[in-house]
């Protein structure tokens, strides 16, 4: 058994729209960051796991992310694992 | 008398609103049912209320979806048995898969907290049987991820089945983006299942029930129901 670092990436799918992005975007503008042309905001979920192997951690993980994680209605999900 | 089950999750808030209109206004029986349990064998109608379960952690309605209750549930509403799921309770059936679609963050960002009108879509489902098509009804919302969204696809299915039931409107029953309060996909404020008997809406029925509180409206979705069991729908129906 080893310890796998994983990080997962949620974001909104390109075609959702993202209010809060946005928001994010004009605050930009108002600090005088006008070179920033869009801004969208995920979430960054970090879990620690025990397994055999990191392709066991994979599928799992991608388990996670179909069943909890993110919804697949809205959002799209990276998984990155480290030992 | 029918028996209404009201489904508490911790952060429910609507549970004792949605308790007050079905058990003193409309005098039927009802009976808190906490997430944990499993039976629903008792009841007539479950009504998932509304409020903050588990704190909208992760995503609204996400975590409240796995709830063990959440199995059986499902397994009364596929017996027809009729559910009505208001604002949070609406989130929680499109994340357990009972309802396409989910709720995202309003487009204005903010928590609207307000009376809307909504107008009638759908009078063949469950919860809208004593109303008619068109008719406008005013209702109060309070919710932060109202904004309804699905896939092109799921929209097609949902207008194709008349599974929208409410859309936003104003006051003369005209769909507008004026009266959209939240950014909501063709306005929609509420839609039921292919079969009728699962009604997921933003608006809370259960906070305009009584004249001293501004509006009756949503009696009328109460009155729906309780009408619709009296016909013995609820055994005929099927999944």
């Amino acid at each position: 058994m080893k310890e796998f670092k994983v990080k997962v990436e949620v974001r909104l799918k390109p075609v959702v729209l993202d209010p809060q992005g946005k928001s994010v975007l004009s605050a930009l503008a108002n600090l005088g960051f006008e070179e920033v042309r869009d801004a969208r905001v995920g979430k960054l979920i970090e879990l620690r796991i025990r397994d055999g192997s990191a392709e066991s951690v994979r599928n799992r993980v991608d388990e996670m992310c179909r069943k909890l994680l993110s919804n697949p209605v809205i959002e799209d999900f990276v998984v990155n694992i480290e030992e | 008398m029918y028996k209404f089950g009201v489904i508490v999750f911790p952060g429910s808030n609507c549970d004792h609103d949605s308790y007050h209109a079905i058990k003193h206004v409309m005098g039927q029986d009802c009976e808190f049912v906490w997430h944990e349990d499993t039976n629903l064998g008792r009841f007539d109608c479950i009504i998932i209320p509304g409020g903050f379960s588990y704190g909208d952690y992760l995503r609204t309605g996400a975590i409240a979806s796995l709830s063990p209750i959440m199995d059986s549930v499902e397994k009364f509403a596929s017996r027809g048995g009729p559910v009505l799921g208001t604002c949070n309770g609406f989130q929680i059936l499109v994340e357990a898969g009972l309802l396409p679609g989910v709720l995202i963050r309003n487009s204005s960002l903010q928590f609207v907290c307000r009376w809307v009108n909504i107008r009638v879509e759908n009078n063949k489902t469950a919860f809208t049987g004593n109303l008619k098509g068109g008719d406008v009804l005013r209702i109060p919302v309070a919710h932060g991820e109202g904004s309804y969204y699905c896939t092109g696809e799921d929209l097609k299915a949902l207008e194709e089945n008349s599974q929208v039931v409410f859309r936003y409107c104003d006051g003369e029953g005209n769909v507008t983006p004026e009266s959209n309060p939240n950014g909501s996909i063709g306005n929609i404020a509420g839609i039921c299942s292919k079969a009728g008997n699962v009604l997921g809406m933003m608006p809370h029925p259960e906070r305009c029930s009584e004249s001293v509180l501004g509006g009756a409206g949503g009696k009328l979705i109460f009155e729906s129901v309780i009408s619709w069991l009296g016909h013995g729908k609820k055994t005929k129906s099927k999944a």
